[in-house]
Order: structure tokens, then sequence, then C-alpha cells
């Protein structure tokens, strides 16, 4: 079964382990990690990703111009906000998102 | 007209994992009901038992308005600020995550349960520095009035957060009706009842049960039994 591939995108990397540790629970789940802006482009460039989640970290003109990166190579890609990852309040997002 | 949702308290998500109880408003954890993400930006409503001497485990959040308001008992907080506290019924908790913070709490008493309402607002600024504070709630004896506990103003009662947001404690003697008004065009209120039956817009509401009201400036409440309720003004568009 091919897992469907979740970009994390924040730049506080303990919390960033804490969101793939527990996206990575989900067997049919796949997370991959981009600390800064440069990297998030690149991997939605590079990887078939079934979602992107925006952290903490990316100011508001790189949360602006990722969208806008997104929008204009992979539209059908869905791009939503996470909260940390203390709790299971990211799956409900992530079900919200992907189904 | 105002609209309405109505949540019962029977409905709620059931999470019991042996030091804790939680029941759950909206969407939490193993709990998804794709109708019941939020309330505008209320996005977090658990009404949690803790077992004496249990708790949370140090966890992150970023980005989220976290609120707790302890019922009986006391949590013993420890974060990666640097705060340490315990927090009791009467008082209220607050925390803005911003770019990041870890967190622990735990139930302070070795022996009996502590029950608190842990609340998630979506906040208005993003990547903040994060902050916490707690304070002694006053009018914690105040009858038949709306106490209000939380608002966006440092110096305004309450706590303060990143939202638009004001909340309200309220203890009603049976038969008291009293009209809220709303602080901001656009805003709609989510009414929980801690004890006792009140009466919003003509719905009935038991101990536990939610209610959800937006596109009014104003509506009454009506106790039907000397009661306790939470009223969580928030932006329904954010």
């Amino acid at each position: 079964m091919k897992k469907v591939e979740i970009l994390v995108v924040g730049t506080n990397k303990p919390i960033m382990q804490t969101i793939a540790r527990l996206v990575n629970e989900n067997e049919r789940w796949l997370a991959v990690i981009a600390n800064n802006y440069a990297e998030a482009c690149s991997l939605c460039d590079d990887r078939e990703l079934g979602l992107v989640l925006i952290g903490a970290g990316l100011d508001e003109r790189e949360e602006m111009e990722l969208k806008r990166h997104v929008s204009a190579t992979r539209p059908e890609l869905p791009i939503v906000k996470h909260y940390g990852g203390g709790s299971g309040l990211l799956f409900a997002e992530i079900y919200q998102a992907i189904g | 007209m105002a609209q309405t949702v109505l949540h019962k308290a029977n409905t709620r998500g059931v999470a019991d994992h042996g030091w804790l109880k939680s029941y759950q408003s909206f969407s939490f954890a193993g709990y998804y009901n794709p109708e019941r993400i939020n309330f505008g930006a209320l996005r977090v409503l658990n009404d949690d038992i803790v077992t004496g001497g249990m708790g949370f485990g140090e966890h992150p959040h970023d980005n989220m308005e976290i609120i707790s308001i302890p019922l009986e008992g006391n949590l013993q907080h420890k974060d990666s600020m640097g705060n340490t506290a315990t927090i009791k019924a009467g008082e209220i908790q607050v925390m803005s995550a911003g770019t990041g913070i870890y967190h622990s709490e735990y139930n302070a008493d070795p022996e009996n349960p502590a029950k608190f309402l842990q609340i998630w607002l979506f906040p208005n600024k993003r990547n903040v520095t994060p902050r916490y504070d707690q304070i002694l709630l006053n009018g914690n004896d105040v009858k038949d009035e709306f106490v209000q506990i939380l608002s966006p103003n440092e110096d305004d009662a309450g706590v303060w957060i990143y939202q638009d947001a004001w909340f309200n404690m309220a203890k009603f003697n049976a038969g008291i009706n009293k009209t809220y008004t709303l602080n901001k065009e656009g805003n709609g209120v989510y009414i929980f009842v801690l004890k006792g039956e009140v009466e919003v817009n003509g719905e009935k509401l038991e101990t536990r049960d939610g209610l959800g009201i937006w596109e009014t400036a104003s509506f009454e409440v009506k106790a039907d039994t000397d009661a306790e309720f939470l009223l969580m003004e928030v932006p329904m568009k954010f």
C-alpha cells in the first residue's frame, strides 16, 4: 500500500519531530519534514505529496509564497495549518483535508 | 435571525485512558466527527477528569490560545518558558503557544481527581512570543450576573488572549433571566452548562449540554434551576 506523504513545515525542530512521529503512527501516512520555506518548495516540487501541514515559524510572506507556489505547481495539493501535536487535534485537520 | 447548534452532553466524544476521562465537545484525538470540528474560533472544549497524581506529560503546541479552567482540585503546571505553578478551582490559566511551547499538567493531589475544562482557540495572530498567565478570578461568589473572565484586552477583567473573544462565567439562581449582548459584530457564543438547567433562545439545556448561537446581537438566558454556565464569545470568521 502506497503511503500518503505529508509535508510538515515549520522551524521548531523538536515540534516538527513530534508532528512527524504522530503522523507516522498512522500506517497509511508518511511524514516528510521541511524546516524552512526553501526546503518546503523544493519538496513540493520533488515529492508526490498528499498534504502540506504548515506550522509555526514561517512568516506571513513565506506562508503566502508557499501557498502561491503550490497553487501554481500542484493546485490539487491541500495546505492546512497545524498547531503543535500534543494531542490528536492534528488528526482531525488531516482527515478534513485528505479524508 | 439567530442561528443555533445544540450539542447534548451525551453526544460528545468520550476518551477513557484510565488516568484520564475526557468528554469532548469537538473532534479531538480519537474522536473525529466532521460535523463537530469547531465553533468559529473555538476549536477544543474538553471536559477532563484526571486521576490523582496523574496527568499530561510534556508535549508541544504552537499557534493556539489554550485556556484551562479548573472545576475541582489542583493542576501542577510546568512549561518550557520556566513557569511552574499550581492552578485550582476559582482560577484560570492561559497560554499563547505562538512560535511553540512545551508544557505538562499533572493533578497535584495524589488521591483525589482533578476536573477541568481545556479550551483551545485559534489565534488572530500567528508566531507570537509564547506567554503564560494565571489569575484568581474576581467574582467567584457573584450571583445572577455575567462575570467576565477573558477578553482580548490586557487591561480588561480576566485574562487576555490573541483573539477577539470574551468569556463570561455565570451562576444564576432559579428563575433569573438576563440578556447577553455580544461585544463584537460577527461573533457567536457557545454556552456550556456546568450545573443545572437553562434556556437559551427557546432551547432547553441541561448539565454539560452546549449551545452555539450566532447571527444575533444579543440573546436571553433563563435559569430553570440554580445553574452555572460558561459563555464563550468567539469570532465566527477568523
